[in-house]
Order: structure tokens, then C-alpha cells, then sequence
């Protein structure tokens, strides 16, 4: 059953097109992981679905309804929720904080303080502490648990492993697959290939604002994924 | 022993200074955003409380309980149609808009009312106060006043650390883009601090007028002072705000002793003082003393 569709979003900064007639579809509980290099536009076209920037052009769909001029804030209550890139926690509240105030403004759910804490045990003892003070794991593991204080129904994941420790991305990647059995419908931007495709059902990857190509990780060879990925077979400059 | 007295007469008239400096504070360390209009909403709110007295025969005290209320709605429409939209256009544009509304209250108080003085009669609290010595002598309004400034940012403390409305508002503060994510509506969230800041003005103008004879230019000059007790103290700290207000009353007040031209000197030179130490400590990598981590740490006290 198809939960989230992007059709032909077309995101701007200013004159500079990030997102070019990007479209495709998220059934439920499939994990798509979006590839590319850095400013390829993942993180606007998770930030265009999250609410946080306009798009120029297109669609974004939620079971079906048209959420394009919904607000960030009220996407939340309908069910996507964004980790950022960068994480970016509330510095000056405590961890505990930082969960409560995403839980108070979601959806109702199977996830909240406790539960988030047990999913995440390292967090428990940091409950209050300032979430500026945590290291780059930490952080990730409350930037995701705050997400899910939302219960929300498609989990926007950015640039989870970005500035973490090799051990911490282990950990981080422990729990997105917890969640990925529990049956969450995940979309994900990872820069690190091999992980993304040991965790996706789909990939995709992005170049210069496209969707150049798509399939399940038993299609596509690692070959074919970095030619897409660095744009070689093409013959013309797009 | 008059210095002493004149130094205890100071940390009463900072209680007045950091009462009217609390809206200002509270809406630079959530918005970024300086209302030079601040003390002008305060005197409208003592020339509301004369036209209340004046037609209703309403003790001025109660007039608080009309004008509280009415200054909520006007702080909160005060952003969503005006402040909103200066913000967006960019971060300097607030300065000119409230600019603009300073200017504006001026010339429409005194034709509402009239250029002379008003005042409000603080009733039973005249004249009353305690002789701690023979020269030390505190009056129950002044008192009073310390005590209303000390209770307004306890609640405003306690209000922004324990309750979600408040936490909301630090989250807005540290990073309205993010808050937007989690789901706040950082729009209304900012609705309501502007809201909260014009209430407290309109609190620090009731006393005002209580105080002291006021007219329709007032606006200005409680401005400065408002501002300066609050780099003083400390932009973006709420407790600052508190002690940059007594140290402001003390400098205007000990300057007053020296010569009774020289109190709102003394202030702008500790005002100075302070602003040029800041910046020449913070060339030498001290630790920024809250100016820099205001956005970070605003108004978690």
C-alpha cells in the first residue's frame, strides 16, 4: 500500500534548482535509501517532504492526500517526521526535553519517553543532561528517538552516520533495523553504500537534482551504483 | 551614611528598571528581536489606567485587571501582523518597525490626552515605608515594585523551565526551523512570548505611573534605561536582567548624589563601561559572558 508520493517536485534555493521533477513512491513498510554525492539534493528532498521548504513545483501526497502547502509543523501530526542532517537537537534542553517536546506535538502511539529509552538504553543515564553536551552517537540516538516521540508513519532519516564514529554508526544502524523489522516505513539519505544497501528494500540515487536510478539492492551491483552516483556513463554534461 | 542610603534607594529603583526590562529582554532572547517600542507600550498602558480612573473611578491598582489581560492580546496581535512579517524580511527590519511605532505613540498620546503631566495615585501605599536608620529610609511602594520584578521573572523562570508552553519557547529560541519539525508552531509559539513581554510592559507602565508623573514622551527615555539594564545584565539572560536593573538604579542613583543632574550620566557611563569590557574581554578569548551563547542559552535564565 503506497504511503508517501512525490510527483514531479521541483525544490528551489533562491535561482539554484536542488530537486529536479523528482518523483517516486514509499510503500508502507519499505525502507527506500537515498544515494548521492553531496549536493546532489537529498537533504532538500527530505526537507520538501518534511514540510521545511517550499517546493517550485510538484506534489508530495500522504495516503493519498495532497500535503504540499501543509506546514511543517502540521505534517508532524499527520505522520512524517525528519531526523535532520546535523542532528539538530535543542542544545539547550536536556535529552529528556528534547523527546518531550516532540512527543507532546505528535501523534498518539506506542512510542514515548520509556519506550524511546529502552530502545535507545544508552540514553537512559543522559536523561538530563544538556543535549549540547553529548557526543556525535548520543546525539544521533536522541535525534532519532525524538522522532519517534511522534509516532509518525513515514520516518525521514538524513545523514544518520554524518561526523560519527564507525562504533557509533554501528549502533545507530542496530537500532534503524530494530525499527525496519518492527515494519516502520523508512527513508533514508546515506552516503555510506554498503550500509545502505544492507538496510534498504529500494535504492535510489540522486545526481544533480535527479532521480537517475532505481531498484532493490539484489538488482544493482555496486558498479552500476557509482557510475550513477558519479554520473559516468553519461556522454553529455546534463 | 547618605551614600548608603542613596545606594539602597538604587537597588529599589532597579527593581522598577528590571521590571519594565523583562518584556524587552524576553523578546530579544526568544526573536531576536528589540522592541524599541517596549517602553512606549508601557506608558500607553498608564495612560489606559488614567482613563479608566478617570471614568470609572477604578482604585489604579485594579486597573491591572482590564489592562493585563488587554495587553495579552496586544502583544500577540502585535506579532502575528506586524513583528511576523518585519521578521521575515530580514533581521534589522523589527528595529525600524518598532522604530516607527515609538514615534507614533507619542504624538497620538498627547493628542488623546494632552502634553501635561498625569499621574496615578497609589492610595493608602503613599508615604508609607520604614526607617532602617536615621538616614536609610525605604518606601513600601518602592519595595513593593523590587518584589513585583522579582516575582514576574521567578514565574517567568519557572513558567519557561516546567511548563511545554515554555519549553516550546526556548526550543523556538535556540532554533525555529528545527521546532518546526517536531512539530511546534513556532509562529504562535512566538505569538504568545510577545504577548507575555507586552503584559510585563504594561505591569512596568501601571507602575510607572504609580511612581512618578509621566507624559506622552516618556517612551523614549524608559526606553534607554530599559535597554541599558539589559546589556548590563546581559543580553538574552533573564536573571541579568535583574541585576543590570539594580546597577543601573544604583549608578543613576549614587550619580544623583553627587550632583542632581548627574543620575541618568552614571548610568549611560556603567552602561558603556560594561559594553565596551564585554567586547574588549571577548577579543582576549574569554569566554563570552552570555552575549555570544545568548542564542543557545536564551532565556533559560
Amino acid at each position: 500500500m503506497t504511503l508517501l508520493q512525490v510527483e514531479s517536485l521541483d525544490v528551489r534555493h533562491g535561482l539554484l534548482q536542488a530537486v529536479r521533477e523528482v518523483s517516486f513512491e514509499l510503500g508502507e513498510g519499505e525502507t527506500l535509501a537515498l544515494v548521492g554525492a553531496n549536493g546532489a539534493g537529498k537533504t532538500t528532498l527530505l526537507r520538501s517532504i518534511a514540510g521545511a521548504h517550499r517546493p517550485a513545483a510538484g506534489h508530495v501526497l500522504l495516503d493519498g492526500k495532497d500535503i504540499t502547502r501543509v506546514p511543517a509543523h502540521e505534517r508532524v501530526k499527520l505522520g512524517i517526521a525528519l531526523v535532520p542532517e546535523g542532528r539538530r537537537l535543542f542544545p539547550g534542553l536536556t535529552v529528556e526535553e528534547n523527546l518531550l517536546i516532540a512527543g507532546a506535538n505528535g501523534r498518539p502511539g506506542p512510542w514515548n519517553v520509556k519506550s524511546v529509552l529502552e530502545a535507545f538504553p544508552l540514553l537512559e543515564p543522559l536523561r538530563r543532561h544538556r543535549a549540547g553536551s553529548l557526543s556525535g552517537g548520543e546525539q544521533q540516538a536522541t535525534a532519532i528517538g525524538r522522532a519517534l516521540m511522534t509516532n509518525p508513519r513515514v520516518l525521514l532519516l538524513d545523514e544518520v552516520s554524518l561526523g560519527l564514529a564507525p562504533v557509533a554508526v554501528d549502533g545507530v544502524y542496530r537500532s534503524l533495523e530494530k525499527l525496519i523489522e518492527s515494519g516502520a516505513t523508512i527513508l533514508l539519505v546515506e552516503q555510506d553504500l554498503g550500509r545502505a544497501l544492507k538496510v534498504a528494500s529500494r535504492i535510489a540515487c540522486m545526481l544533480e537534482g535527479r532521480i537517475v536510478l532505481e531498484g532493490t539492492p539484489a538488482e544493482l551491483t555496486r558498479e552500476r551504483v557509482t557510475e550513477a552516483y558519479f554520473g559516468l556513463k553519461r556522454s553529455v554534461p546534463a | 551614611m547618605t551614600w548608603v542610603n542613596q545606594v539602597v534607594q538604587g537597588i529599589f529603583l532597579g527593581g522598577y528598571y528590571a521590571l519594565l526590562a523583562t518584556g524587552l529582554s524576553l523578546m530579544f532572547g526568544v526573536m531576536r528581536i528589540i522592541n524599541l517600542a517596549h517602553a512606549a507600550l508601557a506608558l500607553v498602558a498608564a495612560y489606559m489606567a488614567v482613563l479608566l480612573v478617570d471614568h470609572t473611578s477604578l482604585n489604579p491598582w485594579l486597573t491591572l485587571l482590564p489592562i493585563l489581560p488587554g495587553a495579552l492580546v496586544v502583544g500577540y496581535l502585535l506579532q502575528r501582523t506586524v513583528l511576523e512579517r518585519s521578521l521575515r524580511a530580514g533581521e534589522l527590519v523589527p528595529l525600524l518597525t518598532t522604530f516607527g511605532l515609538l514615534i507614533i505613540i507619542g504624538p497620538v498620546l498627547q493628542r488623546a490626552y494632552s502634553p501635561n503631566s498625569q499621574s496615578l495615585d497609589p492610595g493608602s501605599l503613599n508615604g508609607k515605608g520604614w526607617s532602617v536608620t536615621s538616614s536609610i529610609r525605604i518606601s513600601a511602594f518602592a519595595a513593593l515594585t523590587l518584589g513585583v520584578a522579582i516575582a514576574v521573572l521567578g514565574l517567568l523562570h519557572l513558567f519557561l523551565t516546567r511548563t511545554r508552553m515554555g519549553r516550546e519557547v526556548r526550543a523556538c529560541a535556540q532554533d525555529p526551523d528545527t521546532a518546526g519539525l517536531v512539530g511546534v508552531n513556532a509562529r504562535a509559539v512566538y505569538a504568545r512570548a510577545t504577548a507575555i513581554a507586552v503584559a510585563t510592559a504594561a505591569l512596568a507602565g501601571v507602575f510607572y505611573g504609580l511612581r512618578t508623573s509621566f507624559t506622552p514622551y516618556d517612551g523614549g527615555t524608559q526606553l534607554i534605561y530599559a535597554f541599558e539594564a539589559v546589556v548590563i545584565g546581559g543580553l538574552g539572560s533573564l536573571w541579568g536582567t535583574l541585576w543590570g536593573g539594580i546597577a543601573l538604579g544604583v549608578a543613576q542613583s549614587v550619580g544623583f548624589q553627587v550632583n542632581t543632574q548627574y543620575g541618568p550620566l552614571f548610568g549611560h557611563a556603567l552602561f558603556l563601561i560594561v559594553l565596551v569590557g564585554r567586547a574588549l574581554l571577548e577579543q582576549r578569548g574569554v569566554p563570552a559572558l552570555r552575549l555570544r551563547r545568548a542564542r543557545a542559552e536564551a532565556t533559560t535564565g
